[in-house]
């Protein structure tokens, strides 16, 4: 089921939430929604799901206008970061719940019931564990209980609220590649929340990326890390550094010196440089931005360094190969590999 | 090393875990006079004033017509009044928690009235009431039905007292359902109704237990609030405590003990639940109250 | 406008809250009830106070009898409270601070009074005391009355209050665990020291909180006190008594006027613990967060 939201806006007591927020999701798709906290990400979330109603704008479900409908009425599965799982119900009736409260006319028999509430837990690798209660589990093991549960009222959506938040680093990625498994074997349209960019850019088909109640950018991860639309997606997706420079005569230049980048077709005056600290050559030009390393630190295989640019304390962190022997007041002189300007702000 | 071992095996058999704390001696010693001075030995010499019947006189005694008449009217006001205040209890402590509305602080302190208010202020306030010329009395006179002086009337002064019991039970344990849940039943099809019925209520389920059994308890050993209302007719309106009374001013020490024995087993039997209900509650649901 | 009207329809169909006539509803059922069950009865021993007039009332108060009722309720409470303070400070201290065998049991021991019936609680005091035991007639050589004297109903005002001040600071000391007194240790204080100075200001409100209940319950404890007291009027009848004493007499007003003045001490009673959990309500009740 594709999901378009139109123009929506979210107010909560007069402040807002929302600005103006318009998002078509693919049939199909596993999409991730991206952002530091306060984004608004939870938000289209909650509003896609039915649980907050918009101040304005619509939502569709596949040509149907959803934003009418109740959250009962719209169908759509939600797993909650803390799972929200009914602690007075063993595993199995929480995942038959949703078949359960179904009127008559709907409900499937008892037996149907069970029958398909055990087959998502073997999905979902539990089998044998259905009498146990939620209290009794780990967290990982709640956590895929509570997407069992959604996935048993044959959802139109799947939405996932920071599946993993709560889960140790270890369980999360082995969650996180089980959910992909699970997405590719049932093919629901998924969408999922995220603080955590690595999660979201392994994770996703598309990522859709928000900042202060707007959407940034939407594209497939490789288009968000290598192109990214705006200084904000560029400095929350990977690795970056930045520097204020000068366009003039179609160069780049920093401290009075050119630096050996084109500008293309920026336009004269003050601009931001981006780069990737892992995506620059180290060069012996005059052109070239040069500094004086302040911090070294070896990170795995590489070393990054930090490096104090020009006479006004500009820092850009570069990565060099771990035995590069540059130490501390060494002098080095630089050129990213492939870099984006954006306008002054 | 081996002293490592050694420690750790004296841990494990010790009375206490080392504590680098003073005080220990002093204040567990302390506190162990002072319960054995205040509770212990005086609630054993009830016991050995008891046991000193032997069965056969203990069990005559306990089966006099008007004790058990008594013990009856007892069980039975309390078990209604009970009842009563679960219902209303549960639905007060719904309002309080989920509501906002004008004045609600104030309900919610006048919730513990009955903590706070002296029994026998209490019994003959709510006599005034309920006789048949009072506030509320005069509205059921004309029908003919009569609260106070009947077992009504016990019943109602029993409501007053067992009230915050179950309110202040349930109460934060409602507060500790998480909206998630309520929001993971909606987005599973369940309408308003469902949620609640199937979801929030079995939730508060052993809350709502221990709420019942404290304030039946409560009813069962009630005396103040309740002699000046009940009218105190043996067999019909006369409850076990004040037939401990009774037996008590007629220097029947006995009789009194022996009734006494009769309500504190009872009463000790509803703690064990109460503490069986929470265990069992914390194991299976991981939490309790 | 159409931003109000969906605003409105949001409210309405909100997953987890009912809707508004409903809600209202509910709210209506339950002040109804706390009002007839509650309130009612605490307006009605006003109303019945006042109801022949102030100097009645003022008179009722100042009568010899009454007098000596009032002194000696305050003079119960001014021993037993203490008391219990004293008894609730050590208990949680030993159990709060330290880790030994059968602590679980020791809390539940604590709480035992509450499930005892009040008239019980006295009665256990008459057969330790009474004619027929033997502690009565030895203390009775020396001089000594228990039963029907002050001593007796302190002591049966401690027993039905026991609980009060313990079962309100054990939580919350076991809450705070014992950081804070290991730290004073390790600077160097003494066990007192740490105590008075860092433990004390700890919990001082939830102690208070705790005092103001066990008073309450102290001054105004009617069942046990009537069982050991003898109700020998002006010498051992509390305001309790008294108030029963007087109603019977078909005095009601001179009851109701004594009664007031106890509702008077429910109701400050009352205010005061709400401003304490209102005000300091983490200080007082171990984990709550609100």
């Amino acid at each position: 089921m594709e999901v378009r939201v139109q123009n929506v806006r979210k107010e909560f007591d007069r402040f807002p939430a929302l600005h103006d927020v318009s998002l078509d999701i693919r049939s199909g798709e596993l999409i991730a929604l991206l952002g530091p906290s306060g984004s608004g990400k939870t938000t289209l979330l909650r509003l896609i799901a039915g649980l907050e109603m918009p101040t304005a704008g619509k939502i569709f479900f596949g040509d149907t206008d959803a934003s009418e409908k109740t959250v009962q009425e719209r169908n759509i599965g939600f797993v909650f970061q803390h799972y929200a799982l009914f602690r007075h119900m063993t595993i199995l009736e929480n995942v038959s719940f949703g078949l359960k409260v179904r009127p008559r006319s709907s409900r499937p028999p008892a037996g149907e019931i069970r029958r398909r509430a055990l087959e998502l837990l073997d999905l979902v690798q539990l089998s044998g564990l259905e009498k146990r209660y939620p209290n009794q589990l780990s967290g990982g093991q709640r956590q895929r209980v509570a997407l069992a549960r959604a996935l048993a009222i044959e959802p139109a959506v799947l939405l996932l609220d920071e599946p993993f938040g709560a889960l140790d680093a270890q369980v999360r990625r082995e969650l996180r590649k089980w959910l992909r498994e699970i997405h590719d074997r049932t093919g629901h349209t998924t969408v999922f929340v995220t603080h955590d960019q690595e999660e979201a850019l392994e994770l996703s088909d598309r990522l859709c990326v928000m900042s202060q109640g707007s959407i940034e950018q939407v594209g497939t991860p490789d288009s968000v890390y290598d192109q990214p639309t705006s200084p904000f997606v560029f400095g929350f997706i990977g690795e970056s550094s930045e520097l204020p420079v000068v366009v003039e005569n179609n160069e780049l230049w920093v401290g009075g010196r050119a630096i050996g980048v084109p500008a293309g077709d920026a336009k004269p005056g003050k601009a931001r440089l981006f780069f990737r600290p892992h995506d620059v050559e180290l060069i012996e030009a005059d052109a070239s931005l040069s500094g004086v390393v302040t911090t070294s630190r070896r990170v795995g295989g590489t070393r990054r360094v930090e490096l104090a640019i020009g006479g006004e304390g500009q820092h850009v962190e570069v990565d060099l190969p771990f035995d590069h022997p540059a130490g501390e007041k060494s002098r080095l002189a630089f050129r990213p590999r492939r870099w984006k300007l954006f306008p002054a702000a | 090393m081996s002293t490592a071992v050694s420690t750790a095996r004296r841990q494990g058999w010790s009375f206490r875990r080392p504590s680098v704390i003073p005080g220990f001696g002093l204040t567990l010693g302390f506190t162990l006079t002072y319960f054995s001075l205040i509770i212990l030995i005086p609630l054993l010499a009830l016991a050995i004033r008891s046991a000193g019947l032997g069965p056969e006189g203990f069990w005559k005694a306990a089966t006099d017509p008007r004790v058990l008449g008594s013990l009856r009217v007892s069980f039975v006001t309390a078990l209604i009044a009970a009842g009563v205040n679960v219902v209303f209890g549960t639905l007060i402590a719904w309002v309080l928690v989920r509501y906002r509305f004008p004045g609600r602080r104030i309900f919610d302190a006048i919730i513990d009235l009955p903590f706070a208010l002296p029994t026998a202020v209490a019994g003959i306030a709510l006599t005034a009431i309920y006789a048949p010329n009072g506030t509320v009395g005069w509205l059921f006179a004309p029908l003919g039905w009569r609260i106070a002086y009947t077992p009504a009337g016990i019943v109602i002064a029993m409501i007053f007292i067992g009230l915050p019991f179950v309110v202040r039970t349930i109460q934060p344990i409602l507060e500790e359902v998480s909206h998630e849940i309520e929001e993971a039943s909606a987005t599973l099809g369940a309408n308003r109704f469902q949620t609640i019925t199937k979801v929030i209520l079995p939730s508060l389920t052993p809350a709502i237990l221990t709420g019942f059994a404290l304030a039946f308890a409560r009813g069962v050993g009630e005396y103040g609030s309740i002699i000046f209302i009940a009218g105190n007719i043996p067999f019909v309106s006369e409850i076990a405590p004040l037939l401990i009374y009774i037996r008590l001013q007629e220097f029947n020490y006995v009789g009194a003990t022996v009734i006494a024995t009769v309500m504190l087993l009872l009463s000790f039997a509803l703690l064990f639940a109460i503490n069986l209900i929470q265990a069992w509650s914390r194991r299976r649901y991981g939490y309790g109250n | 406008m159409a931003t109000k009207l969906t605003a409105r329809r949001h409210r309405r169909i909100s997953p987890t809250s009912e809707s508004r006539p409903v809600q209202w509803l509910l709210i209506g059922i339950s002040l109804i009830f706390m009002g007839v069950i509650l309130v009612l009865p605490l307006y009605a021993v006003f109303h019945e106070a006042f109801s022949k007039g102030i100097d009645i009332f003022l008179a009722a108060l100042s009568e010899k009898d009454a007098q000596a009722a009032i002194r000696l309720t305050l003079l119960v409470a001014a021993i037993a409270v203490p008391l219990n303070v004293i008894f609730g400070l050590a208990a949680s201290w030993a159990i709060a601070k330290f880790e030994f065998k059968g602590k679980a049991f020791l809390i539940t021991l604590i709480d035992l009074p509450f499930s005892v019936s009040p008239v019980i609680s006295g009665l256990v005091y008459v057969l330790l005391f009474g004619a027929g035991s033997f502690l009565g007639p030895w203390l009775k050589s020396y001089g000594i009355e228990v039963l029907f004297a002050l001593p007796g109903i302190v002591l049966a005002t401690i027993f039905v209050t026991f609980p009060f001040v313990a079962r309100e600071l054990i939580p919350l000391m076991q809450d705070q665990g014992t950081g804070d007194e290991e730290a004073a240790l390790s600077l160097g204080a003494n066990g007192w020291q740490t105590f008075f100075r860092v433990t004390l200001p700890n919990i001082k409100w939830g102690l208070l909180y705790g005092v103001l209940l066990c008073n309450a319950r102290a001054m105004g404890e009617f069942g046990a006190v009537a069982v050991v007291s003898g109700k020998i009027r002006g010498q051992t009848t509390t305001m309790p008594l008294q108030v029963e004493m007087l109603y019977n007499e078909y005095n009601a007003t001179a009851a109701f006027a004594l009664a007031s003045l106890l509702a008077l001490l429910a109701l400050v009673t009352l205010v005061l613990k709400s401003v304490l959990e209102w005000r300091f309500g983490e200080e007082i009740a171990a984990g709550t967060h609100e």
